[in-house]
């Protein structure tokens, strides 16, 4: 369809969530701005090929996704920098306890394998159905549940149970390796 | 003194750490979200606007001392 206004006012008001979905991403806040801007010009250009009717942020959901996937590929093993770079694009500092909590969790979110991280993503922070992450994704809606199930326990996992040595060996642990 | 998560039970994906999760990374997204519209890409889609390829139909804005409103 053309581009009328409201369509166009209605692109414009995606970007928020745009920018959230490829920091969330990628980790990293220039490079999540500069996917959101290509994006925006893809969708403008192929503003054609957009059905009237249908589901647009699940249209820009899908042009940003497909995006950052042949740039990943490109990128692959290149500087990672997600840490500094996200901190600048955070408006107000959380307080210290809170900042550490969120690197910890950002940094297990990155170590999640890419399909899952997007399902979660999708799913559990933009709120799109199964149906319309399945759509985003080109997957099957059961692939995207058990992608979403997966990321899931991942998560747990490392923020959750690797993470118990945090709280030191118990006392049976200690007797036993004769920790002083 | 350490971080105080509860110990919570090993490989147990129970409701408080799912429901943990879901916080923390709705609250990472939505942080972002709260940010709103940067004028980078108010500008951008306003130039794109203005310039419209391949689309001759649409007539330009601002700089024509037209009126829209009769439009409807």
């Amino acid at each position: 369809m053309p581009l009328t206004d409201s369509l166009r006012d209605e692109i414009l008001a995606s970007v928020p969530n745009l920018r959230a979905f490829a920091i969330s991403l990628s980790g990293n806040g220039d490079r999540a701005d500069d996917l959101v801007q290509e994006t925006l010009l893809r969708a403008l250009a192929n503003i054609d090929s957009f059905q009237p009717g249908s589901n647009l942020p699940a249209w820009l959901f899908t042009i940003l996704r497909n995006l950052f996937r042949s740039d990943y590929r490109k990128r692959r093993r290149e500087v990672e920098d997600s840490d500094g770079n996200y901190a600048k694009t955070l408006k107000s500092q959380p307080s210290q306890n809170a900042h550490l909590e969120f690197e910890e969790f950002r940094a297990a979110l990155d170590k999640l394998p890419q399909d899952q991280r997007e399902a979660l993503i999708l799913v559990g922070a933009s709120g799109f159905s199964y149906e319309d992450a399945a759509k985003i994704c080109g997957c099957a809606v059961g692939t995207i549940k058990s992608r979403v199930n997966r990321a899931r326990s991942k998560l747990s996992a490392l923020l959750y149970v690797e993470g118990t040595e945090d709280f030191g060996p118990d006392d049976t642990v200690r007797a036993v390796i004769g920790n002083r | 003194m350490k971080d105080s998560k509860p110990p919570l039970a090993k490989g147990g994906l129970n409701a408080e750490i799912q429901s943990r999760i879901g916080h923390q990374l709705r609250a990472m997204y939505d942080d972002v979200v709260r940010q709103g519209i940067p004028d980078r890409f108010a500008e951008l889609i306003r130039k794109l606007d203005a310039s419209e390829p391949g689309t001759p139909q649409v007539t330009p804005r601002g700089d024509l001392d037209v009126k829209n409103d009769g439009r409807d």
